[in-house]
């Protein structure tokens, strides 16, 4: 499957904003293995200025590998990497930031006990003074960090405020704005809303979006097409380390998407089983008839889900 | 989707409102700002880590004032300062710098024996090799240096815990300084100076092991040692809340592999904060060997732990991330104290062992319970 709808359709649907542009990240045919593992083979994708490029995929689809690849971890075992249509290698995390390619991790990279505006310059301090004296410019920091915070919709009112204390949604977004602010020009967002709830998903989607106006090219890495459909602009699903499909907006709908993805007839046939295995013995397992449940609905998602 | 109750509840609470989201409505901007203010000006007091450790040195001292049994009463004189004041910055000195090392997650149970070996050390140069003393400095503070870059070195590369490491680096620094001495030294343990003049010692001594202010009802003055664990205090203070490399120091400690993603040296930081535990400890071991003239195999050995007690009764967090210089001097006053204050008590001092014991249990619980309430009355 190799119908690379969202790369070659990219600029008649994409309304002529994009046409003549060059793609601000691409990816060309990159493998990577790992022994005999095939973590990744053949995989394409494009990423644009002010757009979203939604990744998607199960456990174990290499989506992992493919960040790492993106984020300077991991270098291709084949294939390339071009920013603004260059050809480059990146040597390593520090070599990706320096290029303009900003990872927040799963794991967020911020300090819970550390108050936020020490999280939000933390590895790059703004300093005064000279020589022994050289110290942190305390307030400036917390006036650009106040601002940056602003720009992506929050109102800060304690700089000196803990970062434990925020919610988790709260937490990605000053890892994003962080990231924003540092001269990042592609934005890498490593399944930012898996564990998050409903409510702080949503709130991550939309600083997703603040991100996406601010002229970024985001790359939204999730398991879940339900937070991907309403914010991304491209779709790209890998499985098994091959890109199996890459759709635009346009071309989907969220319950094509669902099926593309986990392939709804596979859900459903999972829930029949769970069905028979708690309907037979009369439901001795709740749990599991409320799993089973969960995926039936799922297979049979609707297309305004969950995702606000 | 509608959130639930508790979840807009929780927005409201926490100081960062979505501009424009639904979880902020309610009174208007202005009127909760200047609420906001007032509960966090409150807050901020009690989130201060050394809080804790100040209340506990101001109860240790009324404690002990009143207890104060020694014939003219010298607790409150400058007599008693001077005796607390001097043991303290000998636990200070150490504990300032094993604070930081605590904040930034890690252990350095060589600390004590350092003080020790560095003395002896320092000893030798002077009185064995006859190095000039200001020289002999120098040796020492190389010698320290080694150890600490060593102890930072293996911790950072093996990725073991630093706890084992430095055990491991405290049990061979006391079996060389023993048996070194014991061979050098003909078989004797102390390392005394013997014959007339040691070029450098006087003045050596006038820096590191002398006193200052004495006076009429204060003959013997304050020990020099004093001022010294009062600049290790502002350094450490101004190190850990002004600067870049303090910054690092709570990232390190607080979520190491976040501190990486975000570019934070991890391993360099880690390993500066060895080298100053054991430079510290050489500076402690330069004072005593120029206090006494003469140094002993295993001295210091132990102490390490008053260093983590004072540190941990200053309220920096075992688990690392969170803490202050100047609680882990409190905390050393309070040790200093406790000495102190048991010989004027007129009680037996053995005791002392079990009281720092209750002294470091209560410490612990009550900045545990003042850290939590900080914490959450900010959501």
């Amino acid at each position: 499957m190799s119908d690379n709808a969202a790369d070659g359709g990219a600029q008649a649907a994409g309304g002529g904003t994009v046409a003549d542009l060059v793609p601000l990240l691409e990816v060309r045919d990159v493998a990577k293995y790992f022994g005999s593992v095939n973590a990744l083979q053949g995989v394409s994708l494009k990423v644009y200025p002010g757009e979203v490029t939604c990744v998607l995929g199960d456990n174990g689809a290499g989506k992992s590998t493919l960040i790492k690849i993106l984020s300077g971890v991991f270098q291709p075992d084949a294939g390339e990497v071009l920013l603004s249509g260059e050809p480059i290698s990146l040597a390593g995390p520090r070599e990706a930031r320096a290029a303009g390619i900003a990872t927040v991790f799963q794991d967020l990279a911020t300090i819970p006990l550390m108050s936020l505006w020490r999280n939000f310059f933390l590895g790059q301090e703004p300093t005064v003074g000279w020589g022994p004296l050289r110290r942190l410019d305390a307030g400036q920091a917390r006036a650009i960090m106040r601002d940056e915070l602003l720009k992506m919709g929050i109102d800060v009112r304690d700089p000196n405020q803990n970062v434990g204390t925020l919610s988790g949604g709260e937490r990605q977004a000053l890892a994003i704005a962080r990231a924003v602010y540092f001269g990042a020009r592609v934005l890498i967002l490593d399944e930012p809303t898996s564990a998050l709830g409903v409510r702080q998903s949503g709130i991550v989607l939309k600083y997703i979006v603040q991100a996406r106006e601010l002229g970024k090219g985001v790359i939204f890495i999730t398991h879940n097409p339900h937070h991907a459909y309403p914010v991304g602009d491209r779709f790209y699903l890998l499985k098994r380390g091959q890109l199996m499909a890459s759709v635009l907006k346009s071309e989907t709908t969220i319950k094509g998407l669902t099926d593309m993805m986990a392939g709804g007839q596979e859900l459903e046939e999972l829930s029949r089983e769970l069905m028979g295995l708690t309907g037979s013995a009369d439901a001795p397992d709740a749990e599991l008839a409320e799993v089973a449940r969960t995926l039936s609905e799922e297979a049979s998602a609707e297309p305004d889900g969950t995702a606000s | 989707m509608e959130a639930t109750p508790q979840d807009s509840g929780g927005a409201d609470r926490t100081a960062v409102a979505v501009a424009g989201g639904t979880g902020a409505g309610g009174a208007a901007p202005g009127t909760k700002d200047e609420r906001l203010v007032r509960v966090s000006r409150l807050t901020r007091l009690l989130q201060r880590p050394d809080l804790g450790a100040l209340m506990g040195v101001i109860a240790i001292f009324l404690i002990f004032g009143g207890f104060d049994a020694s014939p003219n009463h010298l607790w409150f004189t400058q007599t008693g300062l001077a005796a607390w004041s001097q043991q303290a910055a000998f636990y200070g000195i150490m504990a300032v710098p094993v604070g930081l090392l605590m904040i930034g997650g890690e252990f350095d149970l060589s600390a004590g024996v350092m003080t020790g070996a560095t003395a002896i050390v320092m000893a030798l140069l002077v009185g064995h090799l006859h190095w000039n003393a200001w020289l002999a400095i120098v040796g020492t503070l190389v010698f320290a240096a080694l150890i600490g870059l060593l102890n930072g070195f293996v911790v950072v590369r093996s990725k073991l815990p630093s706890f084992i490491v430095t055990l491991a680096t405290f049990f061979v620094l006391r079996g060389v300084s023993i048996g070194g001495v014991l061979l050098v030294n003909h078989g004797s343990s102390q390392v005394a100076l013997t014959g007339t003049s040691f070029p450098g010692l006087a003045s050596a001594k006038d820096v590191f092991g002398s006193s200052f202010a004495s006076s009429s009802s204060l003959p013997s003055g304050y020990q020099t040692a004093i001022l010294w664990f009062i600049a290790v205090t502002v350094l450490g203070a101004w190190i850990l809340g002004r600067t870049t490399f303090g910054n690092w120091i709570f990232a390190v400690g607080g979520d190491a592999n976040a501190a990486r993603n975000t570019g934070v040296p991890v391993g360099r930081t880690k390993t500066m904060l060895f080298l100053s535990t054991s430079l510290a400890g050489g500076l402690v071991g330069i004072i005593s060997f120029t206090q006494a003239s003469s140094a002993v195999s295993e001295q210091g050995v132990g102490y390490e732990f008053y260093y983590i007690i004072a540190a941990v009764v200053g309220g920096c967090l075992l688990t690392g991330g969170y803490g202050s210089a100047v609680g882990a001097a409190l905390g050393a006053c309070i040790i200093g104290m406790a000495f102190q204050g048991v010989i004027y008590a007129g009680w037996d001092s053995s005791w002392d062992f079990a009281f720092l014991g209750i002294v470091l249990f209560l410490a612990v619980l009550v900045n545990t319970f003042v850290y939590r309430r900080a914490q959450r009355a900010r959501r």
